[in-house]
């Protein structure tokens, strides 16, 4: 049997939620296979693994989303059975979401109120929510419609919305995927408190680093099986690694004496209306961006990056070409197949939907930014074998994992999709790069791979530009940083002077606009 | 004065079945089910309608026969396309081909008969004020119905709790899966909501349009019903403008042919189409940002099991 003890510091009780042989099968899938975990009150327990380890798997079957095919699930030492998500509430169980489970079209109360019982009126609960959302310190306007807030901003909603249940068990799936260390940070007071309330969290992650500053135990999974129960601060971050992946994660290196070239990318002074009502006017950018380097963009989701990107994409056009310089040419005011022409490549966040059309087959995909100028297309028509080779190639370089040779892009694993899309752009030699959070949500060998790419291509001459919210990617790869507030982008730092503190300050706002310093931090 | 009191009444009532099978349709799309076999529950509705009423003599009866056909004639489209999964384009256009052949079949026998048609309100007094007596309290139980019909969809979707879950249902089905909400229960009692209205709003027809029967005399009216649920971008206010608008312009040609204006009446019997998509276009224009459609309108769900 178990040990009921496995710390010492819970002899008598039994844990708040178990899970006994817990097995998932899918087919001739095994999804879960056998999984023992025991969660106390007044802990935060880890839960790692690789995309396709089994940990959504697992969180599913907790809150019942999915029924397990075998074993089971403890709550406060009685065996239950969830009907389903409502009854895993009523229960106190609560779950934030890695994709976001908001409705676009409704506002940020009603969103709430979805999440909840119903059982008070829309008045009584919108005022509960803007009262738990200040106590914890996570600022929300209810009337405003989900599609226009940021990523951080969606979470926020997501975690007050558990928070509104007073859970006694919170999950969270890769919560700080998205969010700026300062971001980060403000959660992990949340999460403190709400631990010293007596709360229990299972806390799933990529962050090695932030889970043996959080947490008090972390579950490593792998391929559906249960590996080992530990304690994170006792290990290193490699060990853990070495757990997760069950071998050693490739470091990423740059080459040496990476030469900078002629000026491949240049920005003159580019200003640009929103397109939408709550979009992020760009203010005056300018940089230029060498051959043979790394620029890094780094701030709070939001603030003007989404914007930025579609200029230099061409998604938008500029009044004035002068605005966007590529390869010597200006290119302000053409479009993104005729920037694709001139060597541009273009990666954006949204993998599913802006980077792929989820529902076509990758060769499909790789036509869809390869039709300009990669020789897929002969007077008209498509050249099937050349999209298909693309596909071939790219899986080979970088290390697609599918399950057949051709499948439609919605059925890849984000990393894998995201290994896709990267080698998509990089298989056809761009001279500039543009790539959006080329990790979100990416495990951690996938996105080794990606960075890696990107520093290849960088030695081989291209100029490669990176939008990120991960300020570890963004050391790790770039060789400066700047960062976007309000539509300004700041003077580009060298990496080695970029500390986590100047960056945090820049992503404030502080040093354009010091009194809005303290207001700007997680707002 | 008489002309125009006139030309009101045969407005209201020229729109009375487009706001009515609009109404069901919305609540259907809102959902996120795009059930394309309007007007075929239309016209079984029409034809079961008008059998109910001639067999009982009930205006009633009829109109309940009318919503029970359309709403048995939505749930084989719901087994389809919710239960099965099939493609919803496909599934709704079977179901209009279906009810066009199936209402010929249950109203062969009742072609040529003739019913009294629904009475119309008559308060001694106000009904007989000039001008808008008879516009406000002389119009048959549909015409009211209709009205109420569409507020009480209105103040469902945007002032209740199921309301709101329905809309999500129809803004993000996996969302509202992983909070725990029966989509597919859901929709199918939003189809069979839609099938209801269509059913009656055919039934309409027979019972106080016209007071006899004849196959295929919905006339293409579950299609304007269609177009008039995504030219109102999906809201109960814009839905009533753009029914009423419609009948208005079909009424006004038809005085207008009759008047000689000189304007060939191809054209003229184009207007109502013409007018009713240029004002809702300048209405939704004014919206910014945000879709407008529910975002999983027409897609299929299997929830994960």
């Amino acid at each position: 049997m178990l040990d009921p003890t496995p710390n010492g510091l819970h002899s008598g009780e039994s844990p708040l939620l178990q899970t006994v042989g817990l097995t998932k099968r899918y087919g001739d899938f095994l999804a879960n296979d056998s999984i023992d975990i025991d969660i106390w009150p007044k802990e935060i327990h880890a839960l790692l693994g690789e995309n396709g380890a089994g940990k959504s798997t697992l969180v599913k079957a907790i809150y019942g989303l999915i029924q397990p095919s075998a074993g089971e699930i403890r709550w406060q030492g009685d065996r239950i059975v969830l009907s389903g998500p409502s009854e895993a509430r009523s229960r106190g169980i609560g779950m934030v979401f890695q994709h976001f489970s908001l409705f676009d079209n409704l506002t940020v109360a009603e969103n709430v109120a979805l999440g909840l019982d119903g059982k008070e009126s829309f008045k009584d609960m919108s005022a509960r929510l803007e009262q738990v959302s200040k106590t914890y310190g996570l600022p929300l306007d209810p009337r405003r419609e989900v599609w226009q807030l940021s990523v951080g901003e969606r979470q926020r909603i997501e975690i007050v919305r558990a928070l509104m249940q007073d859970p006694k068990f919170l999950i969270l799936d890769e919560p700080t995927a998205v969010l700026t260390p300062q971001e980060a940070d403000q959660l992990f007071i949340v999460l403190e408190r709400l631990k010293a309330e007596g709360r229990a969290i299972l806390y799933i992650s990529h962050k090695l680093e932030e889970v043996k500053r959080l947490c008090d135990t972390a579950t490593i999974l792998r391929g559906g099986k249960k590996i080992q129960t530990c304690n994170p601060g006792l290990e290193t971050a490699a060990s853990l690694a070495r757990m997760m992946v069950g071998g050693e994660i490739k470091e990423v290196k740059a080459a040496a004496g990476r030469q900078t070239t002629i000026p491949r990318l240049v920005v003159n002074d580019l200003s640009l209306a929103p397109d939408e009502a709550h979009g992020v006017r760009l203010e005056h950018i300018s940089f230029e961006l060498k051959g043979g380097e790394i620029l890094g963009i780094a701030g709070v989701a939001g603030n003007g990056q989404d914007e930025l990107f579609a200029a230099l994409s061409g998604e938008r056009l500029s009044k004035d070409p002068g605005t966007v310089v590529i390869e010597g040419i200006a290119a302000g005011h053409l479009s993104i197949t005729k920037r694709r022409k001139l060597g541009a490549a273009f990666v954006p966040e949204e993998r599913l939907g802006h980077g792929t059309a989820p529902r076509m087959k990758l060769s499909e995909n790789a036509l869809l930014t390869g039709h300009a100028a990669s020789g897929m297309v002969n007077h008209g028509f498509i050249d099937t074998a050349a999209t298909l080779k693309t596909v071939d190639k790219a899986t080979e370089t970088f290390d697609v994992r599918k399950a057949k040779r051709d499948p439609e892009a919605a059925s890849l694993s984000g990393g894998n999709l995201q290994k896709f899309i990267v080698g998509r752009e990089i298989l056809r030699n761009p001279a500039v790069l543009v790539v959006s959070q080329p990790t979100w949500g990416v495990d951690a060998g996938a996105a080794a791979v990606i960075r890696q790419a990107l520093l290849d291509l960088a030695t081989a001459g291209a100029a490669v530009l990176v939008t990120s919210q991960d300020l570890d990617e963004l050391a790790e790869i770039a060789d400066r940083i700047a960062v976007m507030f309000h539509g300004r982008l700041s003077e580009p730092l060298a990496t080695r002077d970029a500390t986590r503190e100047k960056l945090g300050l820049l992503m404030g706002g502080s040093s354009l606009e010091p009194k809005e310093a303290a207001h700007a931090v997680g707002a | 004065m008489e002309l125009v009191e006139a030309i009101i009444l045969s407005v209201l009532a020229a729109s009375t079945p487009l706001l009515i099978a609009a109404t069901g349709e919305l609540v259907t799309e809102r959902a996120g089910v795009l059930n394309l076999g309007v007007e075929g529950m239309m016209i079984v509705g029409a034809a079961c309608g008008f059998g109910g009423a001639w067999l009982t003599g009930s205006i009633f009866i009829g109109a309940l026969f009318g919503i029970v056909a359309g709403t048995l004639m939505s749930l084989i489209f719901a087994l389809m396309a919710l239960g099965l999964a099939v493609n919803q384009v496909a599934t709704g256009l079977a179901l209009t081909i279906l009810g066009v052949g199936l209402s010929g079949l249950i109203g062969a026998g009742f072609v040529g008969e003739r019913i009294t048609p629904a009475t119309h309100l008559h308060i001694p007094g106000l009904t007989d004020i000039p001008l808008v007596g008879r516009v406000l309290f002389g119009e048959d139980a549909f015409v009211y119905f209709s009205i109420a019909l569409i507020i009480g969809v209105w103040w469902f979707l945007y002032r209740t709790r199921a309301g709101l879950i329905l809309r999500a249902c129809g803004d993000n089905h996996v969302s509202a899966h992983a909070l725990g909400y029966p989509v597919l229960r859901i929709r199918t009692l939003a189809v069979m909501f839609g099938g209801a209205c269509a059913g009656l709003a055919g039934a309409y027809l027979p019972l106080a349009y016209t007071p006899f029967f004849i196959p295929g005399m919905t006339a293409g009216r579950g299609w304007i019903a269609l177009a008039l649920v995504v030219f109102a971008s999906w809201r109960p206010g814009r839905l009533v403008i753009g029914a009423y608008l419609f009948g208005a312009v079909t009424i006004l040609q038809l005085h207008a042919q009759g008047w000689g204006v000189g304007i060939p009446s191809q054209f003229m019997s184009a207007l109502p189409y013409l007018a009713t998509v240029i004002v809702l276009v300048l209405l939704s224009r004014a919206r910014t940002g945000g879709s407008t459609a529910p975002a999983t309108l027409g897609t299929v769900f299997v929830p994960d099991r």
